[in-house]
């Protein structure tokens, strides 16, 4: 193999560049769609669980934290095979996308429910107690009080949580979901080549790059207005 | 129930697998061992880098720590174990997850350190520069202690999510905790293997998650 022009012809082959465009993109949109699914579920389980939480309900709170340090000292991949080859032993037979979708839904949950639950505590007592005085239940208090001023300290850990998490939808890989890495990791194979591989590590930073960097800005902002 | 039970918690098949699972403990215990320090270290130098007085240093350095904190790890990984053979280098394994989790953890311990040295107002350097400490003493002796106290529940919420990630090691054939407990479960036809591998990761974890919860709280009063 020659030197430089074999590096070229081994990671940006146009031939095959061309050839796999397709099966890269369509790996993009079902990234993309299971990420989205992921990102709505998850972040609205954690808020729910949250509010749970604020009502101070013992058992309930105590299952609530039990589920949330399970799923945060698991590690995804554990739990998506745990599910994917588990669950098939017990009569519930489920497509690989949503036991992807299932997993990386409650593991976000369960850290953004820790990061609601923070910014539900850090809103003064003071501010429940006046907000009941003016004659609103605890509900009302929670609803147009306490959550309006606890959310916003919570957006960019929730950004970057969901950054970090929706990056695990390359592990559906492994099950077998036809992903970005999944499309690229088999046209490798068929290809004998890696520029599929450039070209899926190229396309995640395509989607992602815009993500962090946003993520970083709405930090920065978020800050300086706690000041 | 009794499916379930048989399925997930059958003590007889965990019993068989604890070997083979605590020998992937072992391999989980040394990629640790290996790329914790190594990011910590390559963190720092991200760090100090993206504060550089050279303009094009400095813009490298968040290039790199952004690029590498938009691609998933497991992307990197297998680009490095099956990307390079054909640059003509062929790591094993192990090689792979040390070079690719270097890359990966190195920008996120990097971008805590950088929140971390940020913290510390100027005044600290010029008091320090002016009892004529060298820039680097100061560094080393005055910022990054203070540094480090300030983002400590990041930092070792970061760790806890390494020794998590060392999980996909598994994908490229490293024996680790995950990988041994699959392979049992591939013999046995049963998922109280991967049940085992979870509640070790579990009772190594656990604490540590609710250390970080009580830091944080601690940091945030």
């Amino acid at each position: 193999m020659q030197h430089g022009f074999g590096f070229l012809d081994a990671f940006f082959n146009p031939g095959l560049i061309e050839r796999y465009l397709p099966d890269i993109a369509k790996g993009m949109a079902v990234t993309i769609e299971i990420a989205a699914a992921v990102v709505v579920t998850g972040i609205l389980l954690g808020l729910v669980l949250a509010i749970a939480r604020s009502f101070r309900v013992l058992p309930v709170s105590a299952l609530i934290v039990l589920f949330v340090d399970v799923f945060r000292a698991l590690p995804p991949l554990v739990l998506v095979l745990l599910v994917y080859f588990g669950l098939p032993n017990v009569g519930i037979y489920l497509p690989s996308f949503a036991v992807l979708w299932l997993v990386l839904s409650l593991v976000l949950a369960a850290f953004c429910e820790e990061i609601f639950w923070a910014g539900i505590l850090s809103v003064p007592k003071g501010q429940w107690e006046a907000a009941r005085s003016t004659g609103l239940g605890f509900v009302g208090a929670l609803a147009y009080v306490v959550l309006p001023q606890a959310l916003r300290l919570t957006v960019p850990p929730i950004t970057n949580r969901t950054i970090a998490i929706t990056k695990n939808t390359a592990l559906g890989t492994v099950i077998g979901v036809g992903e970005i890495l999944n499309q690229a990791t088999t046209a490798q194979s068929f290809s004998g080549n890696a520029t599929p591989l450039m070209m899926g590590a190229i396309a995640y930073v395509m989607l992602f790059i815009p993500v962090v960097v946003l993520g970083r800005s709405l930090e920065t902002r978020f800050a300086w207005r706690r000041g | 129930m009794e499916a379930i039970v048989e399925q997930f918690f059958n003590i007889p098949i965990m019993q068989r697998a604890l070997p083979l699972l605590l020998m992937g403990l072992r391999q989980t215990a040394l990629i640790c061992l290996m790329v914790i320090p190594l990011g910590l270290a390559g963190g720092l130098a991200f760090a100090l880098l993206s504060r550089s007085s050279l303009r094009a240093v400095r813009s490298a350095a968040v290039v790199g720590i952004d690029f590498f904190r938009a691609v998933p790890p497991l992307v990197l990984l297998i680009f490095v174990y099956s990307g390079l053979p054909f640059a003509g280098v062929r790591p094993s394994p192990f090689t792979a997850v040390a070079i690719a989790f270097f890359l990966n953890t190195s920008s996120y311990y990097g971008e805590i350190y950088r929140a971390g040295i940020e913290s510390i107002g100027l005044g600290q350097w010029d008091a320090a520069r002016s009892t004529g400490l060298t820039a680097s003493q100061t560094l080393a002796y005055v910022v990054l202690p203070q540094a480090v106290r300030n983002v400590l529940p990041d930092l070792v919420s970061n760790t806890v999510e390494v020794v998590k990630l060392t999980s996909i090691a598994s994908v490229v054939a490293l024996p680790e905790l995950l990988y041994s407990a699959d392979m049992a479960r591939s013999v046995t036809f049963n998922s109280s293997p991967l049940v085992l591998a979870a509640a070790i990761y579990l009772v190594m974890l656990w604490p540590i998650v609710r250390l970080v919860s009580r830091l944080e709280r601690r940091i945030a009063t």
